[in-house]
Formats: structure tokens, C-alpha cells, sequence
């Protein structure tokens, strides 16, 4: 994709020195300031940034799994959304539903 | 058993795993040749499960929106039809996102694919390799007039989803334990993922933020991708927007480009 109307290097020295002062304003001093304001600026730059979480953090596969949990034959489909699904609408008052399709 | 005779029964002991129409494989035999059907169903369960546990590692907010139940259902039958193709189970379901897409039951919840794609996302970003991000400093050492020639490098662990629904909203309710809030999926939202030391940050993208990112992580330079974003978004902000990346760590050097 090419854009049709390039920024100029003039249009963009100026968003740079802003965004450079933004930056700076959240500068740190210390080590401890600084780590500070890592931490904040996740918080406040670009809208909203969270943390990501995940108990298997470093992804699945360490442990022996599935020992216990018989789940191979499972003739008996659940096809019924039971989770947080019922509180996430669309327009037309639409969400999911909690009867199987 | 030499090496050739361990693939050859690998070969017919594999096949029957993911696939209940088929019998136990002939090469499992018990004592005095009787059959070892059960023995071979503990097989079958255990990488079922372990595969199926794997997804749910994988795409925790999913699980939740869903449900275990139909989770674990929707898992199986993903598991049956594309089994693993690396042996790092950290890299299993990568087609997960495109599979609850297409499954039937899952078409009540448009945004489901898109929320599992942030979470792939996550855990790829996760296990990128690591790089030090761009700093603010190094920008501003650019001579001012060359600055719309700059093209930058993305971050290893840098990824952009991008959804007509407001899937990364959903994912953020559901990636915690908190009740969640009524969410109105219709609201379109992008998605940055970035992780510039050790932990993986998601940040909604401002209006064309997306465009400008991706067009810079394609390579194209500055001044053309701002360019790109302003047409996508008119109020597309440049100097938020450099300053979000560089927060963000979204990217690791910069260079001049072609000349153009």
C-alpha cells in the first residue's frame, strides 16, 4: 500500500519534537523513577494497556497432562455456551445464547 | 528396535491417537497375543486431553467466554482435524482462530475468532526473542529534514490484530477473574501487542494507529505511513502516535531508506 500524500519531514519534525516532549515529560531520574514511569506509562500512554496475563505463562507442555481426565470419547457434544459469553451483546440485541444451536 | 523399526511402529500406532472410527492398531498386542484395546485407549486419552488442555492454556479468555464445557467440545473436534505439526506444544493451535471462525455452534459469537487471535498473539509475543526497544534519544538524532525517509524494525515480539468487533475489550474481561461488565462487541478495536523487557503489554490502537504501525512494520518509511494513516483515520494524530510506539517498544532501530 502506498499512501497517496506523504508526510513531509517538516510535518513530521514537528509531531517528533512532540512526542519527544511527551516522552521526556515521563522521563525518569532515578532507577527507581524510572521504573516508575515505565510502569505508568503503561498505564496511561495510548489508551488503555493492561498486563497480559496467563497462568501457563510460558506456554503448555511441562507437566504430564490428562492422566486423570477422561476426555477422548465424549459422545455426549456440549454445544451449550456457558461463560461470561451471555454479558457481550451485538446491535439488534443480540448475544450468545445459552440454547444449544 | 533399531531406528527405522521405531518409525515403522510409530507408523501404525500413531494413525488410531485422534481418530475414534479407527480400531486399536494391530501392532498392540497384550501378553500371549491378546488384544490391548484399553491399554491403547489411555494413548488415545492422553494426548487427546494433553491437546485439548494445551488450547485452553493457550486461549484461557476463550475458555471463559465460552464456557469448559462447550470449550473442551469446540477443542476436540480442532484437535481431531489439525493435530500437531511441531513437537514444541507451545506452538500447537496456531489455526485455532481461523477454526472457531468456521464452527458452527460458535457463529452467535462473531467476535470470538478475533479475541482468540489476541491471545495467540500474546503467546507468540511472549516467546519472541528478546531485543532491546527503539529509544526516544535515537529519534531525535535524526536530521530533521530527512525524518519522512526513516524506515524502522519491528520488535520480535511486536503483533497488530486488528477486529471489527471490540475484541480486545472482550479479551481484557476475560483474561482476569473479575465478573465482567456488559460489552457492546459491536465497537471496532485494534490491537497492539508488545513486549519491550519481560512482560507482554496489550494496548488499543488509536484511529489509524493500525495502519501507521503496520505500514512501518512492512517498511515503509515514515513520512508515507503517516501518509497511509491519515487517509484511513482524518484525525489520525502523528505525534501520539510516535510517542505510543516508542512507549510501547513497539520498535527496535531505525535507518534512512531508498531515497524517494
Amino acid at each position: 500500500m502506498s499512501a497517496k500524500h506523504a508526510v513531509t519531514s517538516l510535518v513530521l519534525a514537528g509531531a517528533l519534537s512532540t512526542a519527544l516532549a511527551t516522552l521526556a515529560a515521563a522521563g525518569p531520574l532515578t532507577k527507581a523513577e524510572g521504573e516508575a514511569a515505565v510502569a505508568a506509562k503503561k498505564e496511561k500512554c495510548f489508551g488503555v494497556a493492561l498486563k497480559g496475563q496467563n497462568d501457563c505463562a510460558a506456554g503448555p507442555g511441562t507437566t504430564c497432562q490428562g492422566t486423570s481426565t477422561i476426555d477422548f470419547q465424549g459422545n455426549a457434544w456440549k454445544f451449550v455456551q456457558g461463560g461470561t459469553c451471555t454479558s457481550i451483546e451485538l446491535p439488534g440485541g443480540k448475544k450468545g445464547s445459552l440454547k444449544p444451536v | 528396535m533399531r531406528p527405522e523399526a521405531g518409525l515403522c511402529f510409530a507408523a501404525s500406532f500413531a494413525p488410531a491417537l485422534l481418530d475414534p472410527a479407527r480400531g486399536t492398531p494391530e501392532v498392540v498386542t497384550g501378553p500371549h497375543g491378546k488384544g490391548a484395546s484399553r491399554r491403547y485407549d489411555v494413548y488415545r486419552n492422553n494426548v487427546t486431553v494433553s491437546l485439548i488442555d494445551a488450547l485452553a492454556a493457550v486461549y484461557p479468555a476463550v475458555q471463559r467466554i465460552t464456557g469448559a464445557e462447550f470449550f473442551r467440545a469446540m477443542a476436540r473436534f480442532h484437535v481431531r482435524s489439525n493435530p500437531p505439526t511441531s513437537p514444541l506444544l507451545f506452538e500447537y493451535g496456531h489455526s485455532f482462530p481461523q477454526f472457531i471462525e468456521a464452527y458452527e455452534h460458535a457463529q452467535t459469537m462473531p467476535w470470538l475468532a478475533d479475541v482468540a487471535r489476541i491471545e495467540r498473539a500474546w503467546l507468540d509475543g511472549y516467546h519472541a526473542r528478546d531485543a532491546a526497544p527503539l529509544s526516544a534519544a535515537s529519534l531525535s538524532s535524526i536530521a530533521p529534514e530527512r525524518l519522512a525517509e526513516i524506515v524502522l524494525t519491528p520488535h520480535p515480539a511486536m503483533r497488530i490484530v486488528r477486529s471489527p468487533f471490540a475484541a480486545l475489550t472482550i479479551f481484557a474481561a476475560n483474561r482476569d477473574e473479575a465478573p465482567s461488565a456488559r460489552i457492546d462487541a459491536s465497537i471496532a478495536e485494534d490491537a497492539l501487542i508488545t513486549r519491550p523487557d519481560f512482560e507482554v503489554a496489550v494496548r488499543h490502537l488509536p484511529p489509524g494507529g493500525a495502519v501507521f504501525a503496520c505500514c512501518l512494520a512492512s517498511g515503509q518509511p515514515l513520512g508515507e505511513a503517516a501518509g497511509a494513516a491519515l487517509e484511513a483515520a482524518a484525525d489520525f494524530d502523528i505525534a501520539t502516535n510516535i510517542a505510543g510506539l516508542i512507549a510501547a517498544g513497539a520498535f527496535t532501530s531505525h535507518a534512512l531508506g531508498d531515497a524517494r
